[in-house]
């Protein structure tokens, strides 16, 4: 009983959810701008081939440069703020849908491009009515993966004065207070479930079409 | 912040011979840093490697695999370090014992996936020809898995750098220090330092990885290259 | 199986009352099946799918073990002794052939051989033996399989089975997954191959027409392995036991009914051939009496090829012409379905049947329709 504090959180629950919603609104602010960045990038990475290389290499460095670092780089030009937290959590999500968006284009079967092609489609208009839709379900994949991500990553913002339920587990260290380091870890968890069951309903209501090789 | 011009801090920090010298030094924080991540990842591959091996051969640990990767993935790291280091105590010890903990499950899931994902034909032969179970996990599932073993081992990598940053925030040693005193200190030269050094090494080690991983596997690629 | 020349004729592989049943909710997929499969000959297993061939197979080399009965392999039971020591005494090739993509074709084959411990000279021996037989050029050894068209592949395969001289080979639908002509090509090596090793041979199919061809018997088995009709070809042919077996023999196609005759059946024509120590006038005299404008030329019985009457030359002697060589040429286990298309491939009205060049006679369109046509007067007589 020691190890977790009821009363605690009894007292405390206007600030957990304010931080709650502080996480949910971090990551889904990085999320989205993340997915229009990303896709865009990927449409240019389809149309023009030698372009996928460059992208792919920048991306990967922008996921691979520790969230921790990329933070104090910032910090310097944009400050202590949530435009700080951003330009760090988007830059993660870049390199997973990039590269989803792309395998699931190219996955598409050669049989459907071809149709396209022989019913006199555009390539722009084959690319927004026939490709995208039916790489949806590999570019949702990379979303939910870019989310799931996201969400703990969030936590790490703390150390800008923000974090969401990071904000717990940063107090918590300070004052080795396990109660907030539980609330702050797993409340954490909770969410990136709950965020990634949610992203799954919206690509059943997206892709009605898979629904019944799935069942 | 202050409010001298960054470069001015910069200087000021590069400035410092405590920055090249002693126990705050950046060689000596740089080598704390890689010393750290190594001794994690090698222990981490030591102990997951050969179970997720010896279960995937016996088709074992699929769903541990599956849930590991999707609890993995949701688990903050930044909490599991917290955790860790509230329950062993600060220091070196604990933050390696959490950076073990961080970086096995991408070896194990990648272990198993790799090895469930060789050819049941080729295994169907291997079993058929008379092959012992230990040979065929030595000489065809594990030759056959090893790139994406080595995938598994370089994605542990770069999350064992970026999470050996963060132990200093649990009075860990590592070019994290760098950022978390120019935090603490609001010293923009030091904060910037950091953060070039973290990235550096991350982008050089990943770099290095992949290039070894290509050199790791010749046979595999020529046989991928089917001309 | 210490016993490896096995007289030919004395029983090699013997299974009684075997069953086996995956799932004890499930059907079983084999049931009581007794068979007896004679030192060096061919028994195919044919039968749609579901009808547990390919479980026979595996349980012959203990891939899959059996719920009851008894396997013996030369005399001793399988079950005795390690499986992957049995295994290694037993060539193994599958549809997928399951070459290790990691190793190159010379590993792949010496694989068994490795297994047993040969001398590194032994295994290098053997090992080029082994691709002159299977008809694979030397410079491939040395590639990996992913560099080889499917073809190649299942001729290492093969090769692989055949490496350390088992007895026993067990073939599961080898050559299922190769293109028709491809396929055609390498079940006339695998005739070829067994008149030199008389191997005995279990091979599984779900090709009626593979069988008929490859088959010295031809074990026919239904849903849940239950052994219809066991016979020669010829048999099966002639007296489908039950309505499965004629349905699965595809009695109504007529196509179906030419894959299932072969050329030996056929009461074949000699034609205007001559040997070329002959004189050109008794050429002439032949082409006159089979009513061509050409002729075969035999050289001691080996097929030397065709000449125009126009071309044939006023000297004594027929040698020095330079004979051409036949569009449609046949072997005698071919079926008519496969003289057919070779007809029809060479816009010819008949093939020449020949066996390892020798000269056998010819086969017409006419002749191939009279045997379809006697074949349905003999089935609406029984």
């Amino acid at each position: 009983m020691n190890i977790f504090n009821w009363e605690w959180v009894g007292r405390n629950w206007i600030a957990i959810v304010e931080r709650t919603w502080e996480h949910v609104f971090l990551t889904a602010v990085a999320v989205v701008v993340g997915t229009v960045i990303a896709i865009g990038l990927a449409v240019v990475a389809v149309r023009r081939r030698r372009w996928y290389g460059p992208i792919t290499s920048v991306t990967n460095i922008l996921y691979t440069v520790p969230s921790l670092a990329l933070f104090a780089f910032l910090v310097p030009f944009t400050g202590l703020s949530t435009l700080t937290s951003e330009i760090g959590l988007v830059s993660y999500t870049l390199l997973i849908i990039v590269r989803n968006t792309v395998a699931g284009v190219d996955g598409v079967s050669r049989g459907v491009r071809e149709a396209a092609d022989g019913m006199g489609f555009t390539a722009r208009r084959r690319f927004w009515k026939a490709e995208f839709p039916l790489a949806l379900p590999v570019i949702m994949a990379g979303i939910r993966i870019a989310s799931v991500t996201t969400v703990g990553l969030v936590t790490i913002t703390a150390i800008l004065g923000q974090g969401g339920l990071g904000y717990f587990i940063l107090a918590g260290l300070r004052s080795f207070f396990w109660t907030q380091i539980i609330i702050g870890t797993v409340g954490s968890v909770l969410l990136a479930v709950v965020i990634d069951v949610g992203l799954l309903w919206v690509e059943r209501l997206l892709t009605p079409w898979t629904r019944r090789a799935a069942a | 912040m202050t409010d001298r011009p960054l470069v001015e801090e910069l200087r000021l920090f590069l400035g410092d011979p405590q920055t090249w010298w002693g126990p705050a030094s950046i060689p000596l924080r740089l080598g704390e840093h890689l010393l750290l991540s190594a001794v994690a990842v090698l222990a981490a591959a030591a102990l997951v490697i050969p179970p997720a091996l010896w279960a995937a051969h016996r088709r074992r640990g699929v769903v541990a695999a599956a849930a590991v990767v999707n609890i993995g993935r949701a688990v903050p790291t930044f909490g599991i370090l917290v955790v860790v280091v509230v329950w062993l105590g600060l220091g070196p010890w604990p933050a390696l014992v959490a950076l073990v903990a961080l970086s096995g499950p991408p070896m194990f899931t990648n272990t198993v996936a790799a090895v469930l994902a060789v050819d049941p034909a080729v295994l169907e032969s291997a079993w058929g020809m008379g092959m012992t179970g230990r040979a065929v996990l030595m000489k065809v599932e594990l030759p056959l898995a090893l790139p994406v073993i080595a995938e598994g081992i370089r994605i542990a990598i770069s999350q064992v750098i970026a999470t050996a940053t963060l132990a200093a925030l649990a009075a860990g040693g590592g070019l994290g220090r760098f950022i978390v005193d120019g935090f603490a200190k609001r010293d923009q030269g030091e904060l910037l330092m950091g953060a070039v050094l973290v990235a550096a090494v991350a982008v050089v080690a990943e770099m290095l990885f992949t290039r070894g991983q290509r050199r790791l596997v010749p046979s595999q690629a020529s046989a991928e290259g089917s001309r | 199986m210490s016993d490896q020349a096995g007289a030919a004729g004395q029983p090699m592989i013997s299974l009684q009352d075997v069953s086996k049943t995956y799932d004890a909710a499930s059907a079983p997929a084999v049931e009581s099946l007794t068979l007896e499969i004679l030192s060096g000959e061919i028994v195919v297993l044919v039968g749609p799918s579901g009808c547990g061939k390919t479980t026979v197979l595996k349980m012959i080399n203990r891939l899959v073990e059996p719920t009851s009965g008894d396997i013996e392999v030369a005399g001793t039971p399988v079950g005795e002794g390690e499986p992957h020591l049995l295994r290694r005494s037993i060539g193994y090739v599958i549809q997928q052939v399951g070459l290790f993509p990691h190793w190159t074709v010379r590993r792949n084959i010496a694989t068994v051989p490795e297994l047993l411990g040969w001398s590194p000279q032994r295994i290098s021996d053997r090992t080029g033996e082994l691709a002159r037989l299977v008809g694979l050029d030397e410079s491939m050894l040395d590639r990996y399989p992913g560099a080889l068209s499917g073809g190649q592949q299942q001729r290492v395969g093969v090769a692989r089975a055949l490496a350390a001289d088992p007895p026993v080979l067990l073939m599961d639908e080898p050559f299922g997954a190769v293109d028709p002509i491809v396929r055609h090509r390498l079940q006339d090596e695998l005739v070829d191959l067994q008149k030199r090793l008389r191997k005995t041979i279990v091979f599984v199919t779900h090709d009626i027409e593979e069988a008929i061809k490859l088959g010295d018997r031809i074990v026919i088995l239904n849903v849940g392995g239950v052994l219809e009709q066991q016979g020669s070809p010829a048999e099966i042919l002639s007296r489908p036991a039950n309505r499965f077996v004629e349905d699965f023999i595809g009695a109504e196609r007529n196509l179906q009914r030419l894959a299932l005759r072969r050329v030996a059946e056929l009461r074949l024509k000699w034609g205007p051939m001559v040997e070329v120590s002959t004189t050109p006038e008794a050429a002439r005299e032949a082409a006159a009496r089979e009513g061509t404008e050409w002729v075969g030329l035999l050289s001691d019985g080996v097929m030397a090829g065709w000449v125009p009457v126009s071309e044939l030359p006023e000297s004594p002697s027929l040698e020095g012409l330079e004979p051409r060589p036949f569009g449609a040429v046949v072997s005698r286990r071919a079926s008519l379905r496969q003289t057919v298309d070779a007809m029809v491939g060479s816009s010819q009205e008949m093939a020449v049947v020949a066996e390892d060049g020798y000269y056998c006679g010819l086969v017409d369109f006419r002749m191939v329709s009279e045997a379809l046509g006697s074949q349905r007067g003999s089935r609406a007589g029984g």
